[in-house]
């Protein structure tokens, strides 16, 4: 088993130009903070990026847009982005907007094994446009393909050097079945640990599925909406 | 005087129910939880993956790998749990969450609801919304009855791209309550100091009123 890679440069050392990458995260929530910043400054570009949100101005994903390193996003929700709007309204980026539960289930559907599922939301819209639609127990469903990535980028909390990952919180989010779905899988984790020493019984992805996983470090973890509550209330 | 937002929030807490799983999307939805009844037990589903979520946290307590679905700084309540977001969405899909509360740029006459893209203006995404309106059993939007113009956003058929079809049940706005019928909007409440004639002009689409309309206690 030697899945332990130094660090996030030679984790993503061979992504090349024009690869299809899935990237965890919801919102700034669990990206994989390391090896966005690997994938910036290696330079690659024509990427297509599946990602629930695109990062923001200047952090995540809007780092990779900010450069001009994505061909193709991939996304359910692009909203706190100038620069892709930006792009996206020039042309500059092609856009593939599906909803949310169909991507994470597109996702995980190719963690599974299955082609493609039947899935209900979308019916009547554009989002519906040229798919195969089947009626089921009455009610209309459209066959959605799974994801076929060449790369899955993930964050966890925790993780062993047999890849096994724990997650925190809403930090897990899209990441469980992203690290599924990749041919190849990459997982940045806060604490790297030594086998044994995660409860089997509360490892959230089994490593059979993880091939190279490093400790990161400098975890900025940026809160997009800081929302508090008074004491007194 | 039409409702402000907090009184369409504390108007759509009364539809909550004892044991209900409630998805309260963002904007005026969201305040919905500061309403919730005395005695009533509701646990809020935030489709990024957590049943069980708590008030905001107390200033310095914020934890930037616990937010809900419109990325704001939340807590959790004793007895919550975390989930990945294919099991969440499949939750929802499955029918498991009783109530969806959501705002909306249009409903029509017939459930029809739109509030994710504005053609060449406003392309946000859809993010949960269209998951969320073809699943749940029960959906409850909370809108302004008019936009900024003044024109009424109860139409007998959406201008804007939809986001879901024949799903809207009931509609909170800040003239009144209404249900979504197989013969259009039927106003049962009508918001304090609100007239029925108010109601008629400012409602594009098929209108009927309730035999037993009555004005909206808060």
């Amino acid at each position: 088993m030697r899945k332990v890679v130094a660090g996030a440069d030679e984790a993503v050392k061979d992504i090349p130009s024009g690869a299809t990458l899935m990237l965890g995260g919801f919102g700034l929530c669990g990206i994989p903070e390391n090896c966005i910043a690997a994938l910036v400054k290696s330079g690659v570009n024509n990427l297509t990026c599946i990602s629930n949100n695109a990062g923001v101005d200047g952090f995540g994903i809007g780092l990779l847009l900010e450069q001009k390193q994505v061909k193709k996003m991939i996304s359910s929700y692009v909203g706190e982005n100038a620069e892709f709007e930006r792009q996206l309204l020039s042309g500059e980026l092609e856009v593939e907007l599906v909803p949310q539960g169909t991507l994470a289930t597109r996702c995980m559907a190719s963690g599974y094994g299955m082609p493609a599922v039947y899935l209900l939301a979308g019916y009547g819209t554009e989002v519906a446009e040229g798919k195969e639609i089947r009626e089921f127990n009455g009610k209309q469903y459209l066959l959605e393909y799974a994801f076929d990535s060449d790369f899955a980028i993930v964050k966890a909390w925790k993780g062993d050097t047999m890849g096994n990952l724990v997650f925190k919180d809403t930090a897990r989010n899209f990441n469980p079945m992203m690290a599924m779905a990749g041919k190849i899988t990459i997982a940045e984790v806060e604490e790297l640990v030594q086998p044994g020493e995660l409860d089997p019984n509360n490892i959230h992805v089994p490593g059979i599925y993880v091939h190279r996983i490093f400790q990161g470090n400098d975890y900025e973890k940026r809160i997009e909406q800081r929302t508090v509550r008074k004491k007194s209330a | 005087m039409a409702l402000n937002k907090e009184q369409i929030a504390k108007r759509i807490a009364q539809e909550l129910q004892d044991g209900f799983y409630v998805n309260l999307g963002i904007g005026i939805p969201t305040l919905v939880a500061n309403y919730i009844p005395e005695g009533v037990d509701v646990v809020l589903q935030s489709e990024n993956g957590l049943l069980g979520m708590g008030p905001f946290p107390l200033e310095g307590e914020e934890d930037p790998d616990l937010i809900n679905a419109g990325k704001q700084t939340i807590t959790t309540i004793p007895g919550s749990a975390f989930f990945d977001s294919a099991m969440s969405f499949g939750m929802i899909r499955a029918g498991k969450v009783h109530l969806t509360v959501l705002g909306a740029m249009e409903v029509s006459e017939n459930g029809d609801i739109a509030n994710w893209k504005i053609p060449k203006k406003m392309v946000k995404g859809m993010g949960g919304a269209m998951d969320l309106v073809a699943a749940a059993k029960n959906i409850i939007v909370a809108m302004q009855h008019t936009n900024p113009k003044g024109e009424s956003k109860l139409l007998p058929k959406c201008s804007l791209p939809l986001t879901g079809v024949g799903c809207v049940k009931k509609i909170v706005s800040d003239l009144g309550v209404f249900d979504v019928t197989p013969d259009g909007f039927v106003c049962i409440e009508y918001a304090p100091g609100v007239t029925i004639d108010e109601i008629k002009a400012k409602t594009a689409g098929k209108l009927t009123i309730a035999p037993d309309v009555k004005e909206m206690t808060l």
